[in-house]
């Protein structure tokens, strides 16, 4: 894309023909991806798939074997400081000190990323997930889902512009998972961007408004979620926002 | 200005993580009492015989005790991918890596004292006629050996039998400071002018400009997956 490229344009996270090997193990390959403002895409397929590793990769967590993953219309290694600040990760590992308090968590956290008015997003943090009373708990000692919160908590503190989800609703009870939804389908109308990733297709379809399908490393299908999609392995038939999902036959 | 906050944020954390729980502390210090004490218990040396040991012993006492000191920093970190955390930040890596130094130079140092402490004790050693010089030479080669020992045991941290990988791959790398460090410290404790062994002194301080340079440098690539 060439430099004078019009800013609205340029936004977004993108994958140029990006694959990712382990060793041996292709984990990802040749995968297209454009993430532009304000969308809401549901990553979806089968355990081991690709779907963490693509999560990764847009965080940058992990670096491309092989393409580019660009940022604004650079190298996202070029400006990755500004990339990191516009990116929210939570994944399987919730990046929180046991030892620390949920407040000590977020504080230190908010340090790293420069918040203006740390107090204050602090504690909009801790009101959106309900963790008032769990100020002063280490974080040890509170349950799966209250530390998937703090998590949660933790990515949004900074009001990233792509907020990457693996698996987001993993012990979260109902309540959480309530609100967590009601931000999802918020974030994506103020311009903000949601990728995330779940095996829960019902909630993730309702929520999604683009699917992307990966199966044994390779995006399969990248399309509005509406419609009726084969994948190898799945079937998943959809009448509005009501879907099943059974294997293929 | 951000720069320090940001180093005094990842101290401040490490030195909260250890007082909330003293693991790092206490197994160092004990590690290094041991040492000591199974040395003076197997040798039985006489002052003479101290003045040639000693040197040599603290510092395999100070070495052992770093690798105990490095790999628990890094196992707070491993604890929920909380490097990762960090990671995701939009802050320089070498910043991370200096505020991590200094907390393992903390440690560390409170456990040399400790040790050093031991030693006189068991070894009825005063330390006191030599202290300024032998401080400062303990100071300069553990700056040196904790910027060394805090790169590797980082990337020790993403290794399998990383316990075992953190010594088989810093030592070789940190040979020159143990040798910089006891060949300084026997003239400093033998009472030897200080121009004797002052070359020594300004290989330790080269060399820990040098490591912590480098570290601070490259610590960006250590944390990549």
């Amino acid at each position: 894309m060439p430099p004078d490229t019009p800013p609205h344009v340029r936004a977004g996270l993108e994958l140029r023909n990006v694959s990712k090997y382990y060793g041996d193990l292709a984990a990802l390959m040749g995968a297209q991806l454009r993430v532009g403002p304000g969308e809401s895409i549901l990553l979806y397929g089968p355990n081991g798939a690709g779907k963490t590793t693509l999560l990764r990769l847009l965080a940058t967590l992990a670096r491309p074997s092989e393409g580019e993953i660009v940022f604004e219309g650079r190298d996202i290694r070029q400006h990755a400081a500004a990339a990191k600040a516009a990116i929210g990760f939570v994944s399987h590992s919730t990046f929180l000190y046991g030892d620390l308090t949920v407040r000590e968590n977020l504080e230190f956290f908010g340090t790293l990323f420069a918040l203006p008015e740390p107090e204050k997003k602090i504690a909009a943090a801790l009101e959106l997930f309900t963790l008032g009373s769990r100020v002063h708990t280490p974080v040890r000692k509170l349950s799966r889902g209250l530390q998937q919160r703090v998590s949660l908590a933790r990515a949004l503190l900074h009001e990233p512009t792509f907020l990457l989800l693996d698996e987001p609703f993993t012990g979260l009870d109902a309540a959480t998972v309530a609100a967590l939804e009601t931000l999802m389908r918020r974030l994506p109308d103020t311009g903000r961007t949601v990728v995330f990733s779940t095996h829960d297709f019902e909630r993730g379809a309702a929520l999604a408004r683009r699917l992307v399908t990966l199966e044994a490393g390779r995006i399969r299908y990248d399309g509005p979620v509406e419609g009726r999609i084969q994948e190898s392995g799945f079937r998943i038939q959809e009448s509005g926002r009501q879907t099943t999902q059974t294997p293929q036959s | 200005m951000r720069s320090l906050k940001i180093i005094s944020a990842v101290l401040v954390k490490d030195l909260r993580l250890e007082w909330r729980n003293r693991e790092t502390l206490a197994s160092v210090c004990v590690f290094g009492i041991l040492v000591v004490f199974l040395f003076n218990f197997a040798f039985e040396p006489g002052r003479e015989e101290s003045l040639r040991q000693l040197p040599g012993l603290l510092w395999v006492a100070f070495a052992f005790a770093g690798v105990l000191c490095f790999n628990r920093s890094f196992a707070l970190e491993r604890e929920n991918a909380c490097l990762e955390g960090m990671v995701l930040a939009p802050v320089d890596p070498g910043l991370v890596y200096l505020g991590k130094m200094l907390a393992n130079l903390i440690f560390l140092s409170i456990a040399q004292c400790v040790i050093v402490f031991a030693t006189s004790l068991w070894y009825n050693f005063s330390f006191v006629p030599s202290l300024k010089w032998f401080a400062l030479i303990t100071f300069l080669c553990t700056v040196g050996y904790v910027a060394v020992g805090t790169t590797f045991g980082a990337i020790a941290a993403n290794l399998h039998m990383r316990e075992v990988m953190l010594p088989v791959l810093q030592f070789p790398v940190a040979l020159p400071i143990f040798i910089a460090g006891i060949e300084a410290s026997t003239g400093a404790l033998k009472g030897d002018p200080p121009s004797s062994y002052m070359s020594w002194i300004k290989l330790a301080a080269g060399i820990a400009v040098i490591f912590v340079v480098l570290s601070y440098l490259l610590f960006e690539y250590v944390l990549e997956e």
